[in-house]
Formats: structure tokens, sequence, C-alpha cells
């Protein structure tokens, strides 16, 4: 089952994801410990110390069943400094904790500035803790038990486990993983969002028949039933790859690290990544791409983006769609833009008719340029 | 429906970090959810009822926690109190706000027997 997408139910085209036969799995056995330092600026230290460090391992193995089927993991362990609360009833917090970690982290923040503040965030702060503090509250002090599982008889037994884990982690971790591999073979990826209707399929269609000769394209289709998109695509020539989600409303990293397995992409490739149509869920989970972008078509209103506004902060780009019938709407661009910016002051913004063509040359310059840069030297 | 798949997730994190604390039964978890993150409380924790049949979690209490919304407004220069995930800068009225905290999607701790 797929842990990432609560339906259970996905599949990726000529795949059974829940068979024991697919590689959960896209990690490069890497070790490092990728720190993920998390902080915001303004600290509230309260007794619970909630330290952000994850240290995410990344590891993964494999399992051979000997009965033919083989499956491997991948454990992406996000590591707490391990604080554990002794916690009696009536709530008698005795903290075991003597962690006596010391860290030294430097971390950047990338504010943007206003002008005439002139100011820099360069905490770097250490901290080095080593308390044990007991709080009594009541008759009961529990000093037994600890991360560790440590009991002592004659004490409750109930322990507050700390962990601070990241209920994105999971996702993060093979998306990061997804992207390693795209990187490696320079292959250029965006995502593709959009609410259903929007147009997005045709303008892929479009932008597939215009770009084919100049770069290899593969295209991750994402749709809660049917495979007609990743039809409507093949008829272009290109490979594609249909995921159903089953009742998923969006498609995770793990999908898309499947759909990688099969697609085996092209040396500095193009990958176009078409999500469910869905302008809520699909912002929170990031698939390894290089840049999420958001199809808004002009039948729709023009505060879209007020309405949804974490996806159009998740993009970089937005195309506004069918500008060929602008001439029949009271569709404000200007308004809708504004409103756009006003959620996210980076968004690129192109009008653009995937129908009659227009100002798709604008996006395309923008996709080739982008490609270059992702592009590498084959091996 | 994506808190569904947090919650699977959630339920992932806590089988792991249950069965490593060597507990038999989970009787509450604590999560800290942003008040600026993409998620509905009360839809988690309808999905969390629903996931956590027949686990370890099965009679577990669920505490959300609300984190709140904090940015960095760059006309101000300082950090401010933020109601919504670009909403405007509550001194000076103007949307160049960044946002610094509040978005936070956590399972913060469990408690076990």
């Amino acid at each position: 089952m797929c842990t990432v997408c609560g339906c259970g139910q996905a599949t990726v085209e000529g795949q059974k994801v829940g068979a024991h036969d697919h590689h959960h799995d896209h990690h490069h056995h890497d070790h490092g410990h990728g720190h993920t330092h998390d902080h915001d600026h303004v600290h509230d230290h309260d007794h619970a110390h909630p330290h952000d460090h994850d240290h995410v391992h990344a590891h993964s193995h494999e399992h051979d069943h000997g009965d033919g089927h083989v499956h491997s993991h991948d454990h992406v362990h996000g590591h707490e400094h391990g604080h554990a609360h002794a916690h009696a009833h009536g709530h008698a917090h005795v903290h075991t904790h003597d962690h006596d970690h010391s860290h030294d982290h430097g971390h950047d923040h990338d504010h943007v500035h206003g002008p005439g503040c002139g100011h820099d965030h360069d905490h770097g702060h250490d901290h080095d803790h080593d308390h044990g503090h007991v709080v009594r509250s009541a008759d009961a002090i529990d000093y037994g038990a600890g991360l560790a599982g440590v009991h002592v008889p004659g004490l409750p037994q109930e322990r507050i486990v700390k962990i601070e884990r990241d209920i994105l982690g999971k996702n993060d971790g093979l998306a990061r993983s997804n992207r390693r591999r795209l990187a490696e073979k320079g292959v250029f990826a965006l995502n593709l969002v959009s609410s259903p209707g929007s147009g997005k399929t045709t303008l892929l269609v479009k932008a597939i028949s215009d770009l084919k000769e100049k770069h290899a394209i593969a295209v991750v289709e994402g749709d809660q039933q049917t495979s007609n998109d990743a039809e409507r695509i093949r008829a272009t020539g290109v490979r594609a790859i249909q995921v159903n989600t089953g009742k998923g409303c969006h498609l995770d990293a793990s999908m898309v690290g499947h759909a990688l397995d099969d697609l085996d992409l092209p040396q500095n490739s193009i990958l176009f990544i078409e999500n469910v149509g869905n302008l809520v869920c699909p912002a929170a989970f990031d698939l390894g791409e290089a840049h999420k972008v958001v199809v808004l078509s002009v039948t729709e209103g023009e505060d879209k983006p007020l309405k949804y506004p974490d996806m159009f902060a998740a993009a970089d780009l937005m195309l506004l769609n069918k500008a060929d019938l602008l001439p029949h709407l009271d569709f404000d661009v200007e308004a809708c833009i504004a409103n756009a910016l006003k959620v996210n002051p980076r968004l690129q913004v192109m009008t653009v008719s995937a129908r009659s063509g227009e100002g798709m040359a604008v996006f395309y310059a923008w996709i080739a340029a982008r490609a270059a840069l992702a592009a590498r030297p084959a091996n | 429906m994506h808190e569904m798949s947090l919650m699977e997730s959630v339920l992932e994190i806590v089988e792991e970090e249950a069965k490593k604390a060597g507990a038999t039964k989970v009787k509450a978890v604590r999560l800290d959810i942003g008040e600026l993150s993409h998620v509905e409380p009360e839809a988690m924790r309808f999905c969390f009822d629903a996931v956590v049949r027949g686990s370890i979690a099965a009679e577990a209490v669920l505490e959300i926690v609300r984190v709140p919304g904090q940015g960095w407004c760059m006309d101000c220069c300082e950090t401010v109190a933020l109601a919504e995930r670009f909403g405007a800068c509550p001194k000076c009225g103007n949307h160049r706000v960044q946002m610094t905290s509040g978005d936070d999607m956590r399972v913060a701790e469990l408690e076990v027997e």
C-alpha cells in the first residue's frame, strides 16, 4: 500500500503497486545525514524544548523471501534528540532527559528584506543543554521511564515519547530521492497542477507537439481513474505513464518514483508530471520536480488564487490558459494576476492559449532556458 | 481529502515509534499543527478515527496543538502575528509579510504504556 497516500489503491500503469515485486524505494544508499534545520527565528522555549533537528537517515534494504517475492523498504528516520518526558498521573511531569548535546548551527534565513531594514539574520546559536529538571505538582514522581523504555517496577507505565517528526517527512524524503535521480540524468521536471478542466492536458499535448523535435520528453499522468489522458499524450508520440491514484486526491513522491522506474528517462530530457486535477492537496506534496506550474483558465474566477492560496504559493509559474476565450468573457486578467501576486510575489505569470498557440512561445523559452541549466553531459 | 493521507503517515510514525519504545498500547497522540498549515484539524480528527482502527493506537486520544502563525514584515522589519498564510501585516496593513512559523505539521509526542 502506498504509505503516503491513504488510498491504498494507487496503480502505476503496467505495475501493481500493491504487489510485492515493486521497489518501494528510490534511494541510492545515502547514509549521509541530511540535516534539515528548521528554525523559526522566534524561539518559544517552553519546557518541552522542541528542537527541530531532523536527522533524516535514509537507508534502504531488500528482503528476499525466497518464495519469489522480493521487496525493498526504505526507512526515513527522523531522529530527535532523545527527550522523553516521564509522566505520571496527576500531571507530575518529570523530565528525565539529560541530553547533553551541543549544537552549533548557523542557519540561513532567506528573507527578503524591505528597503531600509538592513538587518542581518545570523543566528548562530549554541545550545549546551544538560538539564534533568523535575516538575512536581502532585504526589507522583517518575524517574524511571525514558525513551529507552526502561520501566521501574511499581511506577506507572504511562510514558510520553517525544517524537517531533514531520508528518510529510517520508514524502519529502522520497521527493529528495526523485530529485536526485532526475538531476543525475539532467532531467528537467515540471509538476503541472490545476483544478479539473483548466486545460492541462490540452496544453501539454500542444507543448509536446511543438517541443518534441528539440527535446526528449516523457510524461507522468495522474488521475483517479482511466488512462484517457495518457492515451492523448501517447498520440503525440512521446512516452507516457498513467498513475491512477484510486481514492487519492494527489500524486505523491512514491507514485512518481515508481513511474520513474518504468519510464527510464533519456539523458537531459524533459519530464512533465500532470497532477490530479485539484487545487488543494497537490500543493503539500513535493514530487521531486524542479517547479510547480499552476494552470488557471480564464473561464474560472479571478479570485481563484485567493480562494486556493496554497497552490499559487507553491508554484513558481502560473499559466493563464484559454486566453483565446477572453473576448467572450468578463474575466479581468489584471485583477487575476494581482491576486496571484498577493499570495506569491515571486510568481511568474504567462497568458497563453493552448488552442490558438498564443503566448506558448514564451512558455517554451522558459522551459528551454531551465532545461539547459538542468542538463548534464552524458557519462 | 489529503488529511487521510496525512493521517496514514501519522499512524505509520506512531506505529514505528511505539515499537521502538517497546509500547503495547498508544494512549494519546499529540500533533503540532500550525494555524497556517495546509490542513483542517477537524478533518484530521475524522480521519484519525478511521485510520487507527485495529492498530496499536486504536484507543488513542488525538490531541492537536495549534502553533500560531508568525511572519516577518518587510516594511515593519519585525516579526508579526499572521492570521492567514498570505495575510496582511497587522501593524502596517501591507502584504509584504514572509511566513516564518505556523505551517508546522508534526507528530510531537505519544503517550504509551
